[in-house]
């Protein structure tokens, strides 16, 4: 082996090598991967700001949730009293109009019956007055004085 | 090296596979094929990482940008371990020699007469394909780090620091010449090993290659596969020893004592 004036050439390429990375090929990579560093490093913590308001929005979503659910109980049973009271209202006012509608015809018949009696009372009057009258005009016959009883009593009996 | 006569049989392929395409005489031979090579090999990592600097987003990468990345990010991660100071050099350094050397040293894995008979056809008589068995491409990288070391020494120490360090230690104004001996030593087996570590490796594993191809065609792949499979791992562990050694030795030299 010789040393010989290779070296000279090799030391000059390996010289022309090494400036050439150092101004050319290691900045903009090492920037880069710089770059993408941060870029990374920056990604994770809006990731994890995310996932933090995320969780804060469930944990409102979820008492919303809650309230709402809540309330609308709340609706349902004051609904239902609501209702039961309605149903008790009408009951009570349908007992009434129906005790009412009886009483009004109960005393409507009483009227009507008392109208019957009233009549037939006059009828009654009527008849044995002109009873009476054909009794004292034919005195003396016993079979026409039966004839009149007889009409009489079908008289009565018709009414 | 060029000019050794070598006859046929085993001697000769070898010797051959091992001569590199040379021009000049003396010191001022040039070794082509290891300058043309690396050179592609840089041209190659060059335009790969550029094209992905070009085109680097913060968004999702693609796959090319991504193997970039992850390289990049190794490396970043390997000098922040080590050096503690600030410099805009020693990571873009480090690539470079992470990737560059792992390219040459992958010149290894294609096969070792694919190459040089390619060349053949072109007329090259010689042409060794892998720049890392070239001690001169070994070398020019670890002199390189080496002046850097000197250079980024005297810079944060000042001249005077580094003369102390230099003189003073470990024994004492007494002991300067001896100080100064001991350092020196220090100092240059650093480049010294660097370059031979990955040299020796990438030679001999070359050389292992080459007696393989040595051997019987139904033989060949029996070990050669284990071995390649095996120089995976070398190549990548290499041009690893190579860039963290680097990366100490400037944060060493960053550091006052």
């Amino acid at each position: 082996m010789s040393i010989n004036a290779t070296l000279i050439g090799q030391m000059i390429t390996f010289a022309l090598l090494v400036w050439f990375t150092m101004k050319y090929v290691w900045p903009p990579i090492m920037q880069a991967l710089e770059e993408r560093k941060k870029k990374i490093s920056e990604g994770l913590a809006a990731a994890e700001k995310g996932q933090h308001a995320m969780d804060l929005a469930e944990k409102r979503a979820t008492g919303l949730l809650r309230e709402a659910k809540d309330q609308a109980a709340d609706i349902v049973s004051l609904a239902q009293k609501r209702a039961g009271e309605l149903v008790e209202d009408s009951k009570q006012s349908a007992r009434v109009e129906g005790e009412r509608i009886v009483t009004a015809a109960k005393s409507e018949i009483d009227r009507e019956i008392q109208k019957a009696k009233e009549g037939l009372r006059q009828q009654v009057a009527t008849l044995a007055v002109s009873a009476a009258e054909q009794i004292l005009r034919q005195e003396v016959d016993r079979s026409k004085h039966k004839e009149i009883i007889d009409n009489l009593d079908k008289a009565l009996g018709e009414k | 090296m060029a000019s050794e006569a070598h006859g046929g049989g085993a001697t000769g392929y070898i010797v051959h596979h091992l001569t590199p395409l040379s021009v000049g005489e003396g010191f001022w031979t040039l070794h082509l094929d290891t300058l043309f090579i690396s050179a592609v090999l840089g041209g190659i990592f060059l335009l790969v990482f550029k094209r992905v600097a070009d085109n680097a987003t913060a968004g999702v990468p693609g796959g090319m940008q991504n193997f970039a990345e992850m390289l990049v990010e190794f490396v970043d991660t390997q000098v922040k371990d080590a050096f503690h100071g600030k410099s805009a050099l020693i990571a873009p350094l480090s690539l470079s020699i992470f990737v560059w050397i792992w390219l040459m040293n992958f010149m290894d894995l294609i096969p070792v007469d694919l190459l040089p008979m390619v060349g053949a056809v072109l007329g090259l008589e010689y042409l060794r394909v892998v720049p890392s068995t070239d001690l001169n491409a070994t070398f020019g990288m670890s002199i390189s780090v080496f002046l850097l070391i000197i250079f980024y020494s005297i810079k944060i120490k000042g001249g005077i620091g580094f003369a102390k360090e230099m003189l003073l230690n470990p024994f004492g104004k007494w002991m300067i010449p001896f100080n100064l001996l001991l350092k020196v030593v220090e100092e240059v087996a650093r480049p010294v090993s660097l370059a031979l570590r990955l040299f020796g490796n990438m030679y001999a594993g070359e050389l292992i290659f080459i007696l393989i191809a040595l051997l019987p065609w139904f033989i060949q792949p029996i070990l050669g596969f284990p071995w390649a499979v095996f120089h995976i791992l070398i190549i990548t562990l290499q041009a690893f020893i190579f860039m963290v050694l680097t990366i100490v030795y400037l944060s060493l030299a960053h550091e006052d004592h």
